[in-house]
This record gives structure tokens, sequence and C-alpha cells, in this order.
């Protein structure tokens, strides 16, 4: 049975024109960026090439971009980074209780540290008020860190708008465009964003590899401490072949954006309209209309949550639900659970993600397989005795 | 596209198919969509080889069933829960075979049915055996239902048992009737933890493994990862891995409400010290609270005697241990409850077979005879020493499985 991947929310293959552009930084072009000789100067020029090309799809200047080894470290680097540069102003974070785990754990960390943090509810479709942040907001209030889009609901926060409530009390605003970039436009102006959280595994570049955007005079702490590299902001030797990848994805996908967005999002409400109308009772997540182009969760109340995600796997339709715990099993998801859903629902619950390579032909293979699926799950569960 | 991988055999080039005899143990068809029961370890890795390789469409499963968190005894500062390496092994067999893998969370329905009933048990005054009612409410319960919601006909588990024909069968209507019998492995046989077994179970079950001895098991391990090949068997409870018997009793009825029969209760102090007295009633001495004793124990009285004296009786309701000599231990009969016959009903009068009181005990000859409410009385030829209560005796005819209980008295 042919495969279909709908889970690009997770990760996405290398473009192949991004490996090829990667491929001699293996081999032959090794030099570290930091050398004084011929090889560093190569490798030098090919990080900065590629800091400015991120910076120009976020609408930044090449200094403020610093390279990191994805998105979670961006958002370690980001809040611990600015809770200890700016602890002697207060120990106030705000942020939503929807947040990426990299987020939302970095605050709890903090919080053993003696941090307070304020975590802010959500609408039944994943929007944050922006009234909410600033009633939060107090004199000892250092950062505001809410994400830009939801990686497993899709909704779009109203960030330009949080953004201007920060700036004006002069707190720090950190948005997490992990999921976002390369999708909607993401312009740190716009958005009033002083640090900004990117990957490259999410839009066809490489694992192992992301970025943060630094606002210039912005301080941050640095959690590595090493040899100076990046500004001293992040230490370690440059990853050179990921950031030449990290670089290449960010053009493509500045080129190919709104091309994009008509593709994703022409799958998506295919799909959406497809589930609606031919399996009953069931619930979209997420916001409605401010949502990421390909993302779509639904609920399939009455159907058990694991049986469903396996069943879809050994039908060859790959998706996701929840996150995984330590031991693999799945674990109802934070953001359906804030957005009101009851355990049960939130884990039988799954993210179908789109990718340029999907077409509508997937979106028939899944209504192939997935109302069957669904009905044989909701026939056996209701015909199991409880308990 | 689905990623490539490398198809392993379980077979090396010189070996012998399998003999896949339905009357020596019956394994689900080519083509059968069976869900594997992984723990990580040799027998559970065998038996999802063996199917791959008899062409079934086979599905790796990890039940999650405990965490540290709540169990306790965590002394190997392991992450999480059972233990990752033992699940990162599972993966890595499932890799191999090129099957799907994946984790369930049957946590909740684990410390319902297995660990509550353990402890209420003890609480109670009996020695529970919590490897029979996993298997009943957990492997052949919950995992059953997945199994069906995912489309499979069959559970499989690395057991030392078999499922076969019934060859006894004489009416045409019975010619698919299933009998569990013994592992071909002696030392290895699993088939007493499975006595609650049904027929509906049985035909949906299958024990690849109980057709080879452990040797030939690892050698098939060894050929498939010699890591998994190399471990140890399991003899431990599993939720206790500290062995902390007594530590996992206090924490849990500490933190937990207990069934006392009466219905979950919290129960201040089930475990406090009390009277160790002899078969006159005579005090000898003090006990740390009665769950902690079995029948037949010698060890950690604290008694100066003067001869050597045993656990005979344990007695809940006055907190009370009974001593007595190893005669005192003898009986020559017991009743069980909750009794299941394999061959779904009761037989019509009493059964010669043998019967086995313990895991780790032969089957001893005896007369059991099926009494109402699903009681039966078991008679020994010879006495049988330390007959426990909440301890399942289990009814052979040979090699077949009859059927089971759980002792009483």
């Amino acid at each position: 049975m042919a495969s279909i991947y709908l889970d690009h929310n997770a990760t996405t293959p290398v473009r192949s024109e991004v490996f090829d552009v990667m491929e001699p930084f293996f081999k032959d072009r090794f030099g570290n960026a930091s050398s004084i000789h011929r090889y560093g100067q190569d490798a030098r020029a090919a990080v900065e090439e590629a800091r400015a090309r991120v910076a120009g799809l976020v609408n930044a200047r090449p200094g403020e971009i610093y390279f990191t080894s994805g998105g979670t470290e961006s958002d370690n680097l980001a809040i611990k980074g600015t809770a200890y540069a700016r602890k002697a102003f207060g120990r106030h974070i705000i942020t939503t209780n929807i947040e990426h785990s990299a987020v939302l754990n970095s605050c709890a960390f903090l919080e053993r540290e003696g941090f307070e943090v304020t975590y802010l509810p959500v609408d039944e479709f994943g929007r944050v008020d922006p009234g909410q942040v600033e009633d939060a907001l107090t004199d000892r209030t250092i950062l505001v860190s809410i994400m830009h889009a939801n990686n497993e609901i899709g909704t779009v926060q109203p960030v330009g708008e949080i953004g201007r409530i920060a700036r004006l009390r002069g707190v720090c605003f950190h948005t997490d465009a992990v999921q976002s970039a390369g999708k909607l436009p993401v312009d740190v102006e716009a958005m009033g964003a002083d640090l900004l959280s990117l990957s490259g595994h999410k839009i066809y570049g490489p694992k192992g590899v992301g970025a943060i955007y630094i606002r210039k005079g912005v301080e941050i702490e640095p959690t590595a401490h090493g040899g100076h590299h990046e500004n001293d902001v992040r230490s370690g030797t440059e990853n050179t072949v990921g950031i030449v990848g990290l670089g290449k994805a960010f053009e493509l996908a500045a080129e190919e954006r709104e091309s994009e967005y008509r593709h994703l999002s022409g799958m998506r409400d295919a799909l959406e309209t497809r589930i609606r109308v031919e399996i009953e009772g069931v619930r979209v997540n997420g916001h409605p209309e401010r949502r990421l182009p390909g993302t779509l969760n639904v609920s399939f109340p009455g159907a058990e949550g694991e049986s469903l995600i396996m069943s879809l796997d050994i039908a060859g339709i790959a998706v996701s639900t929840g996150s995984a715990c330590t031991s693999g099993a799945i674990e109802p998801s934070h953001v359906l659970l804030a957005l009101g859903r009851d355990p049960r629902t939130a884990l039988g619950s799954v993210r179908f993600s789109f990718g340029r390579d999907n077409s509508m032909e997937d979106v028939d293979c899944v209504m192939d397989r997935l109302p069957g699926i669904v009905a044989h799950l909701r026939e056996v569960s209701a015909a199991q005795v409880p308990g | 596209m689905m990623p490539a991988t490398t198809h392993a055999t379980v077979r090396g080039e010189d070996a012998t198919a399998f003999a896949f005899d339905p009357s020596v143990n019956r394994l689900p068809p080519a083509g059968a969509k069976v869900v594997v029961a992984m723990s990580g370890g040799v027998d559970s890795s065998v038996a999802a080889a063996m199917l791959k390789e008899a062409g079934c469409e086979v599905i790796g499963v990890t039940m999650h069933l405990w965490d540290y968190d709540r169990v306790g005894g965590n002394a190997q500062f392991e992450h999480g829960c059972c233990t990752v390496e033992d699940r990162n092994d599972a993966r890595v067999v499932a890799g191999r075979l090129d099957i799907p893998y994946y984790v369930v969370d049957f946590r909740e329905e684990f410390e319902r049915g297995v660990i509550s009933n353990f402890v209420s048990e003890y609480v109670q005054g009996r020695t529970p055996n919590p490897c029979v009612a996993c298997n009943s409410r957990v492997k052949f319960g919950v995992l059953l239902d997945r199994a069906r919601e995912l489309g499979a006909d069959y559970v499989a588990t690395g057991h030392y048992a078999r499922v076969a024909l019934d060859d006894t069968a004489s009416d045409a209507g019975q010619a698919d009737r299933l009998v569990l019998k013994r592992g071909i492995d002696g030392n290895k046989d699993q088939s007493y933890a499975l006595w609650e077994m049904t027929q509906e179970e049985l035909a949906r079950t299958a024990f690849p493994v109980g057709m080879l001895t452990k040797a030939q098991t690892r050698e098939i391990a060894e050929r498939l990862a010699p890591r998994v090949a190399a471990k140890k068997d399991s003899y431990e409870i599993c939720f206790i891995q500290d062995r902390g018997h007594e530590r996992f009793l206090r924490e849990w009825t500490a933190n937990n409400p207990v069934n006392t029969g009466e219905g979950l209760l919290a129960i201040e102090d089930p475990i406090r010290p009390g009277p160790i007295v002899d078969t006159n009633g005579q005090i000898l001495g003090e006990h740390r609270g009665h769950p902690l004793y079995t029948i037949g124990q010698r060890k950690g009285l604290g008694l100066a005697a003067g001869r050597p004296v045993y656990v005979v009786d344990i007695l809940p309701e006055t907190n009370t241990i009974v001593v007595g000599d190893d005669e005192d231990l003898l009986s020559d009969r017991l009743i069980a409850d909750g009794v299941n016959w394999h061959s779904a009903d009761a037989p019509a009068g009493e059964v010669r077979g043998q019967a086995k009181i313990r895991y780790r005990q032969e089957a001893t000859p005896a007369v059991i005879t099926p009494c109402e409410h699903g009681v039966a009385r078991v008679e020994f030829e010879y006495p049988q020493r330390a007959v426990t209560p909440g301890q399942s005796v289990v009814f052979y005819d040979g090699e077949t499985v009859l059927g089971g209980g759980i002792i009483r008295e």
C-alpha cells in the first residue's frame, strides 16, 4: 500500500536543492569558519552568506542572527538567556499554556530557580487575548514569550499586537516562529519581536541546525560558554554544512511562500471538508481562519486514540497526535487540553500536516482509508465492556 | 516512500524449518495479522521473528505498565517507566524484522487489575501471583481488545506454553476445540500462569516459542540481535524491581486505598506488628506485619524456638501469624475457587490428573472434584507442603492444562 507522509510539522525531508549546496561542505570545503587560513575563509564566507539570507527572510540585519542547533536551543537561549541577563530588573515571565515544550520546560526550570511565570490561557480556538497579556504585565516582568503559530493546531497568535504591548512597557518579547517561518510572513519589525526562534528541518533544511534572532541592543546571557563563536552568544564551531543548508532552505521558502501557501491550504481545506462531510461527529481543533496553511487537527470522539494512530500508520498514513512520553506511549496533548478538550477526546485527535510533495491524490487516499478505520474503532470500542 | 530496512531472518543457512504442526502448537496461518507483545527480551523477540518468518503480518507492541513514580524502588535511577533500555531493544528487533512497532499505555489497567489486586490479597492474608492476574486482565484482556481494534485476529507472547487442537475432542462440533499445553521445555514451562484463559482467548492466542527449548530460543535470538540473546531471564515481580517487597507494600498501602474485601478503603497501618503464636495459641514473639509473611516461610521470624518453625497460617482479622513444625505444613487437600476449565464446561464428575500449587513446583497426582459456583476440591495422592491461599492451583493431564483456580484453603 502506498504510504503517505502527512507529518510535515514534525519534520520534512531535505530538498535536493538544499542537499546539493550542503554536499561540498562535508568533504572538500571542510574548513573551520573561525580559522584564519583559506579553508577557514571559505567556510566563513558561506556561513555569512547564509546569515544574510536568514536575516532577509525575517527582515532583520545579519548581525542579529545567531546560528544554533535548532528550535529547542533557540528557545532555551531566548528564555534562560533573557532571564539571567535581566534578573536584576525583575523575575517575572509571561507565556501561554500552549507553547512548545522547549518554552514550557525552560520556564519550569526558571520557576525552580526562583522566577515567577504566568501561563496565560487560550480561547477555544487556541488564541491568546492580547488584553490578558497587558493585564498580566507587572513592574517585575522581564520577558513575554508567545509562539507565532502553534505546532499542533496551527493557530496563529496576534503577535504584532502583543509585541506592541510589550514594547510600550519596555518588556522583551520572544516569539517561537519555528512552525511559521517559511509558511507565513515573518517580520521582526511588524511583530515587534526582540527575540525569535527558527529551525531548519521544518522547511526542508537539515536537522540539527536553527537560528535565533536577537535584536541589536538586547542582552542575553549565553547558555554555552566556549570559544567566542557567534559573537559569544553561542559558542561552538559553526556547523557549516547545516548552516549552508539552512540558508538555502530559507531562501527557497521565501521565494515560494505565496504559491506554497495556496498549495498547502488547498489540500488542507479539501481534507477538512471531506472529513466533515464523510465522518460523523468530528471536531476540528484550531482557529478556522488564523491557522497555518497545511495544518489540520481533528478529534474523532469514540475512537480509541492509540489504536487510531496505530491503525493509520499500519494503513500507510503517517500523521501525529499528542506527544510521546519517555516510554513512547502517547499522552494527551497539552495544547488540546488547554482548548478544553477532555483527555479521551484529546487522545483521539489527529494532526495532519501537509507539505510541498503532497497532492490532492493524497487527500483522496486518506479518505479512502480514514472513514473505515474510524468506523471500525468506534464500533469495536462501543462493543467493549468498560473496565 | 518508506525507509529502506534490512530484513533479518530467524534461521541460519543450515537450520531446518520449524514444525508448524497445529496438534503440537497451533500458530496463526500465513497472512494473519498478529499483535506480538514485545518486552525487549529474548522470548518475545523470537516469537515476533518466528511469526514474521511464518508469513504473518506482525505488529510489535510494548505495553507500558507502570512507572517508578508510582511504584517506587528506583534503585537504578532509571528514567520514567519499565525500562527504557528494554524498549529500545524491542525497537531494534522490530526494526530488523521490518515490522511496525508501538508502545501502548496500559498503566491504568495494570494498576487496577494487577497491582491493586496484589496488595489487596496480601492485606487479606493471602499470597498472590501477579503474573496470573496480568495475563488474564492485561495481556489477554486489554491487549486482545487493542488487537481487535487494529484488525488483528491474534495476540502472541513469548510464553513457554502451547495452544493446540484438542485431539481428544470426539464430537464433530468440537473439531476446532483448543487446549492449553505445557511448553516443550519442561524447565521453562509457563502454562501455570495462563490457567485463566478461556476457549475464546485461546482461539486468538499464539505462543510460538512454546515449541522450542530455551537454548533454541537463544540461538535464534543470537542471529536476530546478540544483545537481546545475552539477556538474563527475569524472575522478579516486574513492578518491584528492587525486590523491596516490604518497601513496596508499606509505601503503597500508605498512599493508596486498599480493597480489604469490603470495598476500597484507606486503611491505617495495615502492616503493623502483631503476635506470632504456635498452633496451641501460645505467644512466641512479634511479627512486623502479617502481609510480609507467607505460608511455609522459615527465615525472618526472629524466633529462638530451639527447633525449625514455619509459618503455617496467617490470620489477618487478628493480625496473627501461626507457626508450627514442618508436619503442620502438610495437607492432603485444598479448596480452590474462581475455577476455570479450558474445555468450557466443567467436567461432570471427579477428574484424575495432576495438580501444581506453585510456579516452581512439579505437578503432583491428584483427584479434582468440581463443585458448584466455580469451586473445586483437590485431593492429593501424597500430602503437599505449604499449600498457600492466593496462589493458583493448576490442573494437568500430562502435557495438557485442564484448568485451574485460586487456592482458598
